[in-house]
C-alpha cells in the first residue's frame, strides 16, 4: 500500500508537472489582458523538442551531454523521497531531506558543467550566477526543514508533513512556520529562477541566468532540461505546500486532491509575483536569499527557544 | 492570547531585521511605524482580556505617537533634506542582516541568564525588547544619514517600551510617560538637527561633521 | 603486529637503499617505489587484521631512554587511520616514480625517494606509537621529512620560503604538544599512553594546547597559513600524500588526546565546533579565490579539515551533554570523512600533477579543453571534484550526511535536552555544512571547467598530452576507490564502531554503540538512492544514445549570439567566474584588485589582475613574526663575535645561578 501511494504521487508528478507552466503563464496573461496559451503548450512544446535533431558543438566533449541526463535522474529521484498531501513517499528515512538537496546539488553540478563546456562566455557568466545564488539558497532550505524537524519531532520528509496538519500553525510552533513558509517561497522563486531572482522571459543574455545556461541545448537533451526544471517546480512546491497551507480533511483522495490544488495555487502565486513585481538588481540577490536564511534562522530559535 | 502576542513579537523581530537590511528611507520609516502599531497592541494582549479605559488611552496614545506623529516628522524631515537612500553606510547591508542575526543569538542567550521569573505571558518578550535594543544601537552606529540614526533611536526606544511591559505590567504608565517624553525630546533635538545639517552642508551625512573639527 | 613491523622495515630499507643508489636515479627510483608499495600492503595487512578481528595488537621493546619505551599499539582506532595512510603512499609512490623522472632534476631523485619512505615510516609510527617519547620523535620525523620533500625544487626561491614557514609552524605546533604531553604524564611521571592522568580543572587547558599543538598540523583556521605555502611547492605525489593523510595525523593526536581526557567542559566540544566552521567556510571562500591549482587544493584541505573537525566538536558535545546519536554519528562522520578526504584529495592532487606534467602550468586560468587530449586524468578529476564537493553517489556525502544526521536525530528527539542551545547548534553545524557544500561545488565547477572543458587558454594547454600509465592507473584506482566507499556505506558503520567507541569514555560506551543499528537504516536508504542514481543514470545514457542516431549536428561552432569572430580568450575565465562571489565575501577576502580600464575611443591597452592573499597570515602572523625579528635584531647586539664578552656572559650567569641557589 505505501508502494502504491509513493508511486501514484511520483506518477502525478510526472504527468502533472508541466501543467504547472502553463497556469503560471495563464495567469500573467490574464494580468496583462491577454488570452494565454493553450493549457497544454508545454507538453506541446517538449513533444516537439523530443522529435528534434540535436546540434553539437566541436568545443563539447560527453559532459555536454551527460548534463542533461543526470538532470532528469536526480530530480526523478528526489521526487521518490517528496510527499504530497500528507501521503507518505516511496521511500523516507531520517535524513532524507538531505539527500533531496544534495541530489538538486548534483543536476545542478552538471548543468553548470555542461554550460561551462560550451566555451562560451555567456553560459560562463550564467553557470556564475547560478552557483553563487544556489550555494546562497541551500542553507536556508536545509535550516528551513530542520526547523520543522524540530517542531513535528521528526527527522525524515514523510514524518514531518504528517506531523504537520491543519492544527499546527495554532499552536506555538505558528510563528515559526510562518517565517518558514516565507524562507522557502524565497528558495522556491530562487531555485525556479523566477522573478525577482532570474526572470525565464528575458530576451537579453548579459541578464539571464537559467536561460542562459543552456543556450547551446538542443533538441531532445533541452527537452529533457526544461522537463527536469517543471520538475524540479513540482518537487520544490510539494516541500513549500506541505509547510504553508497543511489542510486535512480526513479523507486521504481528498488530501491528495487539496495538495494539487495547493500546486495550482502555488502557481498562480508565482505568476502574480511575475506580473506585479520587477526583478532584483543583481547585487541585491544575494542579500534576498540570505535573508530568507535569516528567516530559516529566527524560526529555529522560536522552535527551539 | 499567547499566540497573538507571539505573532506580533515575530513581527517586531522582522521588521527590525528590515531595518536593519533596507537602504530605503521610506520603507525604514513605515517599517518604524508599523513597529510602533505593533507596540500598541502589546499591552491590550497582556492583558486581555480585562482591559481598563485607561490602558486602551494608553495603547492608543502610544500609537497614535509612534505610527502617526514621529514616522510622520521623519518624513518630513527626509523630504526637506531631500534624501531618499541610505547610500555608504559603515557597515553594508548584509553584514547588518547578519550581525542582526548574531544579535537575536545574543538576545536570546542573555535572556535566558536574566532572572526574571514574573512573565505570565509570553518567553518571547524579553528577548524581543533586547534584539530591538541592540538593533537600534547598531542602526545609530553604522548608518551616515541623520535620518536612519533617528530610525535606529526610535527602534531602540521601542525596544526599552517592550521591555518596560515585561516589568512594568501592573503600573504601566509611569514607564509610558518617560518613554514619550524621552522620544519627544529626541526626535525635536534630532529634527533641528537635520535640518540645520541640510541648510549648512546640503547634505545630512554625519560624516560631514568631521570637517568641523579644525 | 610483526606484518606492521615488517611493514616499517621494508619501508625504510627502501628508504636507505634509494639514497645510496641516488647516482642512479632510475635505479632508486625503482627501489624507493618498491618499498613503499611494500611497506604500506603489509601496513595494510596489519590493520585490516586488527579492524577484522576487533582486537588490538601491540608490543613493547626495550628501549634505553629515559620516560620513554619503545610500546607500539594498533588499536581500531590506530587501524582506522593506518589503512588511508598506507594506501595513499602507495598510490602515491606508484604514480611518483615516472612523475619524478619527468619533471625533476636526477640529482634529487634519490635523496627525495628517502625521504618520502621516510615520512611514510613516521606517519605510520606516529599513528601506531603508545609512549609519549616515540609519538614526539616519530612526529618530529614526520615534520622533517615532508620539510626535505617540500624543498625537492629548492632552486626556486619561492619554495624555499614556502618551506621555511611550513618548518616553523611545525616547531611552533610541537612546542604545544611537548608541554601537553609533559603535563599529562606528571603525576605518573612516565610517557606511556597507558599511564597518563589528567590533573583536575586541567582538561580544557591540555584540550586547548592540543587544538593548537594538532590544529597546526592539521590545518585549523587560523594556523593554517603553511598549507598555501607549502602544498603547491612539493611534488604533487608528495602533495598528495601530505595533504590528502599526513595533516590527517593531527586529526588523530587530536582525538587521541580526547581519550586521555575523560571529563571534558561543553566549551571544548563548543570550541573545535567554532574552528570547525571557520576552517570550512574560510577554507573553501579561499580556495575560490585562488588561480593555482595547487593552492586552490590547498585551501580545500583546510575547508575538509574544517569538516572533519565540525564532525568531531559534534562528538564532543554529544559525549559533554550525554547525548549518544551526536557522540557516535559525529565521530563516526569525522573519521569516515578522513579516510574519503584521503582518497578524492589525493586524487585531485595526483590529477593536478598530470596536468603540471602535460601542460607545464598550474595557472587555471591558461588552462582549458584538456579533457579531449587528457581523458583519463580528467574524468578521474571529475570524479574527485563531484566526491569533494559532497555529491551523490560519491563518499564525500556519506561522512557529511552522517554529521547531519547525527544533529538531526538529536534535535528530532521528542525529549531533546533543553539545557542544550539547539539553534546555535542547527546554525553552525547544518547551516555551514550547506553553505560549504555550495560554496565548494561553486569552487569544483570552476577549477573542472575552466581546466578541462571549453578551449584551450593558451599554446601549453593546446599542446597538453596525458600522463603516462601507472600515473594514470594511481588515479583511476583512487577514483574508482571514491565510488566503493560511496556504494558500500553502511559497511563502514560497522567497520568505525570499535574506533569511535575507542574514542567514547567507557560509561556512554553502550549507548553510543546503540547508535548503529539505528542510523542502519537510513543510511541503507541512502546507499539505495545512489545505486538508483547510478542506475538511472545509465539506462538513460543508453535510451538517448538509442534515439539521438536520427538528425544529429557536429562540429559546428558554440553560439555566440551573432558574433562572428570569437577566441579561446573571450571565454569566460575562472577569475571572472568567482568573481560575484569574492565580491560578496570581499570583507573576510580582501582581494587586491588592479585595475586599467580602457581610456579613450581608441583604447590601446587595458588590464585586470586580482590576487587574494591569506588574510592570517597578511594581518596576524605577518606583524608577529615582523615584531619577533625586529627584537631578535636588537638581541644581536649581545652577539658580536669578542670571546672576552662571552666569557663574561657564562661568568655573570654562574655568579647569579650560585647568588640565586645559595643566597
Amino acid at each position: 500500500m505505501l508502494a502504491i501511494s509513493g508511486i501514484v504521487q511520483i506518477v502525478l508528478a510526472l504527468v502533472l508537472a508541466p501543467l504547472l507552466q502553463s497556469i503560471i503563464n495563464r495567469t500573467k496573461a490574464v494580468f496583462a489582458g491577454r488570452r494565454g496559451q493553450p493549457w497544454l503548450q508545454p507538453y506541446r512544446e517538449l513533444w516537439k523538442l523530443v522529435q528534434k535533431g540535436t546540434v553539437y558543438s566541436r568545443t563539447t566533449t560527453a559532459v555536454f551531454v551527460a548534463g542533461p541526463i543526470v538532470g532528469i535522474a536526480a530530480v526523478g529521484l528526489a521526487l521518490a523521497l517528496v510527499p504530497i498531501g500528507g501521503w507518505p513517499a516511496l521511500l523516507s528515512f531520517p535524513g532524507d531531506f538531505l539527500l533531496v538537496a544534495y541530489l538538486l546539488g548534483v543536476g545542478r553540478f552538471f548543468l553548470v558543467s555542461a554550460a561551462l563546456d560550451t566555451g562560451s562566455s555567456f553560459e560562463g557568466m550564467g553557470a556564475s550566477r547560478e552557483v553563487l545564488f544556489s550555494a546562497l539558497a541551500e542553507p536556508a532550505l536545509l535550516l528551513s526543514l530542520t526547523a520543522l524537524a524540530a517542531a513535528s519531532h521528526s527527522a525524515s520528509l514523510t514524518g514531518i508533513y504528517a506531523a504537520i496538519d491543519s492544527g499546527m500553525p495554532a499552536t506555538a510552533a505558528g510563528p515559526a512556520i510562518f517565517l518558514i513558509t516565507g524562507a522557502m517561497f524565497v528558495v522556491f522563486l530562487a531555485e525556479n529562477a523566477r522573478i525577482p531572482v532570474d526572470d525565464p522571459n528575458t530576451h537579453l543574455e548579459l541578464t539571464m541566468i537559467h536561460e542562459v545556461m543552456v543556450l547551446d541545448h538542443s533538441g531532445p537533451d533541452f527537452a529533457l532540461i526544461q522537463y527536469a526544471a517543471q520538475l524540479k517546480m513540482w518537487l520544490l512546491g510539494s516541500l513549500l505546500l506541505g509547510a504553508a497551507a497543511p489542510f486535512r480533511f480526513g479523507s486521504a483522495w481528498l488530501d491528495l486532491l487539496a495538495g494539487l490544488v495547493g500546486l495550482g495555487a502555488i502557481a498562480v502565486l508565482v505568476g502574480i509575483v511575475e506580473s506585479s513585481m520587477a526583478r532584483l538588481r543583481l547585487v541585491r540577490v544575494p542579500q534576498f536569499l540570505i535573508a530568507a536564511s535569516i528567516l530559516s534562522i529566527v524560526a529555529l530559535f522560536l522552535v527551539m527557544r | 492570547m499567547a499566540l497573538w502576542l507571539d505573532v506580533i513579537l515575530v513581527l517586531l523581530i522582522l521588521t527590525s531585521l528590515w531595518l536593519l537590511g533596507s537602504s530605503r528611507l521610506r520603507a525604514c520609516i513605515q517599517a518604524v511605524a508599523f513597529q510602533g502599531i505593533m507596540l500598541g497592541l502589546i499591552p491590550l494582549l497582556c492583558a486581555w482580556p480585562d482591559i481598563t479605559v485607561r490602558l486602551a488611552a494608553v495603547a492608543v496614545l502610544s500609537m497614535v505617537v509612534k505610527a502617526i506623529v514621529l514616522p510622520g516628522m521623519l518624513r518630513r524631515a527626509a523630504r526637506e533634506a531631500n534624501v531618499r537612500y541610505e547610500v555608504q553606510p559603515l557597515i553594508g547591508f548584509t553584514t547588518s542582516l547578519l550581525l542582526g542575526i548574531v544579535l537575536w543569538g545574543l538576545a536570546m542567550h542573555v535572556s535566558r541568564q536574566l532572572p526574571v521569573t514574573m512573565l505570565h505571558v509570553t518567553p518571547l518578550l524579553i528577548p524581543v525588547a533586547i534584539f530591538t535594543i541592540f538593533c537600534g544601537f547598531l542602526l545609530i552606529v553604522s548608518r551616515n544619514t541623520a535620518v536612519m540614526q533617528v530610525i535606529g533611536y526610535l527602534a531602540l526606544e521601542n525596544g526599552i517600551y517592550v521591555f518596560g511591559w515585561a516589568f512594568a505590567i501592573e503600573d504601566p504608565l509611569l514607564v509610558e510617560m518617560g518613554v514619550l517624553l524621552d522620544v519627544f525630546v529626541a526626535v525635536f533635538v534630532m529634527g533641528i538637527m537635520i535640518y540645520r545639517l541640510s541648510r549648512e552642508f546640503d547634505t545630512i551625512e554625519t560624516d560631514e561633521l568631521d570637517s568641523l573639527k579644525e | 603486529m610483526w606484518l606492521f613491523a615488517a611493514g616499517l622495515t621494508v619501508l625504510s630499507a627502501g628508504a636507505l637503499l634509494s639514497l645510496l643508489l641516488s647516482k642512479a636515479p632510475r635505479l632508486a627510483s625503482w627501489t624507493g617505489s618498491a618499498g613503499a608499495v611494500g611497506g604500506c600492503l603489509l601496513a595494510i595487512a596489519a590493520a585490516i587484521g586488527v579492524l577484522w578481528s576487533g582486537e588490538s595488537a601491540g608490543a613493547t621493546l626495550a628501549w634505553e631512554v629515559p620516560l620513554g619505551s619503545l610500546a607500539v599499539e594498533i588499536d581500531p582506532l590506530a587501524a582506522v587511520f593506518i589503512i588511508p595512510i598506507a594506501l595513499v603512499v602507495l598510490i602515491a609512490a606508484v604514480y611518483g616514480a615516472p612523475y619524478m623522472q619527468g619533471s625533476y632534476h636526477a640529482s634529487t631523485v634519490g635523496p627525495s625517494w628517502f625521504f618520502f619512505n621516510l615520512l611514510a615510516a613516521t606517519m605510520l609510527l606516529v599513528v601506531a606509537a603508545r609512549s609519549g617519547l616515540l609519538f614526539l620523535v616519530a612526529w618530529e620525523g614526520m615534520s622533517l621529512a615532508s620539510f626535505f620533500l617540500v624543498l625537492t625544487d629548492h632552486r626556486q626561491e619561492s619554495v624555499r620560503r614556502a618551506g621555511w614557514i611550513y618548518l616553523v609552524a611545525m616547531h611552533l605546533g610541537t612546542a604545544c604538544l611537548l608541554v601537553l604531553f609533559l603535563l599529562l604524564g606528571r603525576s605518573s611521571g612516565s610517557l606511556e599512553f597507558d599511564q597518563f592522568a589528567v590533573e583536575p580543572g586541567l582538561a580544557g587547558v591540555l584540550f586547548v594546547l592540543a587544538l593548537i599543538g594538532f590544529g597546526t598540523k592539521a590545518g585549523f583556521m587560523p594556523l593554517h597559513v603553511w598549507l598555501p605555502e607549502a602544498h603547491p611547492a612539493a611534488p604533487s605525489h608528495v602533495s598528495a600524500v601530505m595533504s590528502g593523510v599526513m595533516i590527517k595525523t593531527g586529526i588523530y593526536g587530536l582525538l587521541r588526546t580526547v581519550t586521555f581526557l575523560p571529563e571534558l567542559p561543553s566549551w571544548c566540544g563548543w570550541t573545535l565546533l567554532a574552528v570547525g566552521v571557520l576552517s570550512g567556510i574560510g577554507g573553501v571562500l579561499f580556495a575560490l579565490a585562488q588561480h593555482d591549482v595547487k593552492s586552490l587544493l590547498a585551501y580545500h584541505s583546510v575547508e575538509n579539515i574544517g569538516i572533519i573537525g565540525i564532525g568531531a566538536g559534534v562528538g564532543l558535545l554529544g559525549i559533554s551533554y550525554d547525548i549518544p546519536a551526536m557522540a557516535f554519528l559525529g565521530f563516526a562522520g569525522a573519521l569516515l570523512h578522513v579516510l574519503n578526504h584521503a582518497l578524492f584529495k589525493s586524487l585531485l592532487f595526483l590529477g593536478a600533477g598530470a596536468v603540471q606534467h602535460g601542460t607545464g602550468t598550474r595557472d587555471i586560468d591558461r588552462l582549458g579543453g584538456l579533457l579531449k587530449t587528457m581523458p583519463i586524468t580528467g574524468g578521474t578529476f571529475f570524479v574527485g571534484a563531484c566526491a569533494i564537493s559532497g555529491l551523490p553517489p560519491l563518499n564525500g556525502f556519506v561522512s557529511e550526511w552522517m554529521i547531519y544526521l547525527g544533529v538531526l536525530l538529536s534535535v528530532a528527539e521528542p525529549a531533546r535536552d533543553a539545557n542544550v542551545a539547539w539553534a546555535p547548534l542547527c546554525v553552525l553545524v547544518i547551516g555551514s555544512l550547506a553553505l560549504i557544500g555550495g560554496l565548494a561545488s561553486a569552487c569544483f565547477t570552476k577549477a573542472f571547467g575552466c581546466m578541462f572543458l571549453g578551449e584551450p587558454r593558451s599554446e601549453q594547454a593546446r599542446h597538453s598530452h596525458e600522463a603516462g600509465r601507472p600515473m594514470r592507473a594511481a588515479m583511476v584506482t583512487l577514483a574508482a576507490a571514491c565510488f566503493v566507499v560511496a556504494l558500500s556505506g553502511p559497511v563502514f558503520l560497522f567497520l568505525l564502531r570499535p574506533a569511535v567507541l575507542t574514542i567514547v569514555p567507557p560509561g556512554a560506551r553502550e549507548a553510543a554503540a546503540a547508535v548503529v543499528p539505528q542510523s542502519l537504516g537510513p543510511l541503507v536508504g541512502v546507499c539505495v538512492i545512489f545505486w538508483a542514481t547510478l542506475a538511472a543514470v545509465g539506462l538513460l545514457s543508453w535510451g538517448r544514445r538509442k534515439m539521438s542516431s536520427a538528425g544529429k549536428v557536429d562540429g559546428v561552432p558554440t553560439w555566440d549570439c551573432g558574433y562572428a569572430a570569437p577566441t579561446p580568450r573571450m571565454q569566460y575565465t575562472a577569475s571572472s567566474y568567482a568573481s560575484p562571489l569574492v565580491i560578496l565575501f570581499r570583507l573576510l577576502l580582501r582581494p587586491r584588485i588592479t585595475l586599467h580600464p580602457p581610456v579613450g575611443l581608441f583604447p590601446k591597452q587595458a588590464g585586470f589582475e586580482s590576487e587574494t592573499p591569506d588574510l592570517f597570515a597578511q594581518y596576524v602572523f605577518g606583524p608577529t613574526f615582523a615584531g619577533v625579528a625586529w627584537i631578535a635584531s636588537k638581541l644581536r647586539r649581545f652577539q658580536h663575535g669578542r670571546i672576552q664578552l662571552y666569557v663574561l656572559y657564562i661568568a655573570l650567569t654562574i655568579l647569579v645561578l650560585l647568588i640565586w641557589k645559595l643566597g
